[in-house]
């Protein structure tokens, strides 16, 4: 008799899963976990005191967010630098948009030169810029005396109000040109015809950017804007760096309170409930903004 | 106004470099005219004393070769694994498709800080603080959501047809990947890489937390920690010929590659 032995077809290896394994594997690893494990551990106490063994406190991290003065004030600094840095950027990065339009030649240049900020490490622009700022040696002193606009060195990074304006400069420089570019982007998107059709009914420059320019623009903006105010509410480098969050806590941003309360007070549970907290803030901040410049820009068409 | 605006584009170019210029004119000064007051603005006596002195009595040479292995190393995983994902995201179901992108979208808004402790956790557990594969698999991960994003929409122009013959010709759906897709889309790879090679090379906080041996930081943190924010003496030739020597890199790149970095920049806003 003949044993059949059931048809069996090969098995085709399922090859498109496969495709996704390495970047799944690698996001699950670096960005999945971490971000599960840190919501877990803002419910728990792990310090010194707990040896380091997380133990469940339930809302007790959150609650003393709401007493935490510093944290309250860390978040005021950092709103307030988000809020002034990214409107400087988006208006020097869409006069410059604007200016340059359909700008042809030397290009490559000025796009190289433009360009050479965005590329430098924050890190390294901070040491670069704690310089210029600096009261002895720095070039921002001696181009002010220079030109008679202030007759005694000025201590910028010492005094809360000029360090912070400091961090704003800086930053500013590093990313106004990646503004510039996505806008500048943008504006090249804009179907020429669209213009001319505004001439003919008799509508000035004005009625051309309001009416072709800034509804073609507004994605750009809405991307843009949403990953700078993202960044800038992130940005630990440049303050870390430039002052450490100094003079007596006027520069301190959230990350680099949450950096201290992680790697210098040991205080996991707290730190990762700060995190936490801000992930929230700037989830809701995406979804107004996205209610207030995309859902209008959908309604335009 | 041709000449209102090209005075402004001007302006804006002279400030851009202008920060740049100044530290690397500093860093061909004397230590004496360094310390000058008020300071020179031109080197009156250059030197490479700083420069020599970064690479031979301080570790600046080490710094270098991390950096370089870290953000090579990482930028070739992430750009691999990125194209094996894209090519299947390019071929999957729409649907399909459109979740993960925006997904990925969201992934790459998580602020660092978030993933710190927990990633320093897994690193320390693994044993490889100090050692190079505890910034290059964090730093592959973190680039893979521009790079997926950018090859996906790249992949999507090749044409279709292409693929089918070579499903004629038998060739399997990786073997399709690694001899038609691939060879065709390298100036979006070259981007990719290069934009992952530069993030790496840029990364800080990581850099800070997970080396802290002079043998293994890389040259932004080791840059960045030769300040004399700690210290009382401020070692300014060293610091300027710091800047200098950490950028140089990526000046080069830009001054190269220019047009794909920034086809590669506006492509992952816009899209």
């Amino acid at each position: 008799m003949l044993s059949r032995e059931p048809i069996r077809k090969p098995q085709a290896l399922n090859l498109e899963a496969l495709f996704y394994w390495p970047a799944a594997m690698l996001l699950g690893l670096v960005v999945a976990y971490p971000i599960l494990r840190t919501t877990v551990l803002s419910f728990t106490q792990m310090s010194l005191h707990t040896a380091f063994q997380p133990e469940f406190t339930g809302a007790q991290n959150y609650l003393r967010l709401a007493f935490d003065s510093r944290f309250h004030n860390s978040l005021t600094i950092t709103a307030a630098f988000t809020i002034i840095s990214v409107a400087l950027e988006f208006a020097l990065g869409l006069c410059l948009a604007l200016t340059v339009g359909t700008f042809i030649r030397g290009r490559g240049i000025i796009r190289s030169f433009l360009l050479a900020p965005w590329t430098l490490p924050t890190a390294i622009i901070a040491v670069l810029w704690a310089w210029i700022f600096n009261d002895q040696y720095g070039v921002l002193n001696v181009l002010l005396l220079k030109m008679s606009v202030i007759h005694t060195p000025i201590a910028w990074l010492a005094e809360p109000g000029s360090a912070m304006a400091s961090i704003i400069i800086a930053d500013v420089w590093k990313t106004t040109p990646f503004v510039f570019l996505v806008l500048l982007a943008g504006i090249q998107s804009v179907p020429r015809d669209l213009y001319e059709a505004i001439e003919m009914d008799g509508g000035g420059a004005w009625a051309k950017f309001r009416y072709v320019t800034w509804p073609f623009l507004l994605p750009f903006v809405f991307i843009s804007l949403t990953f700078r105010i993202i960044q800038s509410f992130a940005i630990f480098d440049l303050v870390y760096v430039m002052t450490g969050g100094g003079p007596g806590g006027a520069t301190e941003t959230v990350s680099v309170y949450s950096y201290q309360t992680y790697m210098r007070y040991l205080d996991i549970g707290y730190g990762s409930a700060q995190v936490v907290a801000v992930v929230i803030i700037l989830a809701v901040t995406a979804y107004v903004l996205y209610q207030l410049l995309l859902k209008r820009y959908a309604r335009l068409f | 106004m041709r000449v209102f605006s090209r005075a402004i584009i001007i302006l804006f170019c002279v400030l851009a470099v202008a920060p740049i210029g100044w530290h690397f004119f500093s860093s061909l000064k004397s230590p004496s005219e360094l310390t000058r007051i008020p300071p020179t603005l031109l080197p009156q006596d250059p030197t490479l004393d700083n420069y020599r002195e970064l690479f031979t009595r301080r570790p600046f040479g080490g710094y270098y070769a991390n950096s370089f292995v870290i953000a090579a190393l990482s930028s070739l995983l992430c750009v691999g694994a990125a194209s094996l994902a894209a090519y299947g995201l390019c071929r999957a179901r729409a649907s399909f498709r459109r979740i993960i992108t925006s997904s990925l979208l969201i992934v790459a808004f998580f602020p660092p800080i978030v993933l710190l402790f927990p990633l320093y956790e897994l690193v320390r557990a693994a044993g490889l603080v100090n050692h190079p594969w505890g910034l290059i698999l964090p730093y592959s991960a973190l680039n893979l959501p521009l790079s997926i994003w950018l090859l996906t929409s790249y992949f999507g122009q090749i044409p279709y047809e292409l693929e089918e013959a070579a499903a004629m010709d038998g060739l399997s759906r990786l073997q399709t990947l690694v001899k038609i897709v691939l060879p065709l889309s390298a100036p979006a790879l070259a981007t990719t890489g290069m934009l992952a090679f530069i993030f790496a090379w840029n990364e800080f906080m990581f850099a800070l937390t997970f080396m802290n041996l002079e043998s293994a930081k890389t040259i932004t943190v080791g840059v960045a920690t030769l300040s004399g924010a700690f210290t009382y003496e401020i070692p300014w030739g060293l610091l300027a010929a710091g800047v200098i020597a950490s950028s140089l890199p990526l000046i080069l790149l830009v001054i190269v590659f220019q047009r794909r970095i920034v086809a590669g920049l506006t492509a992952g806003a816009s899209k």
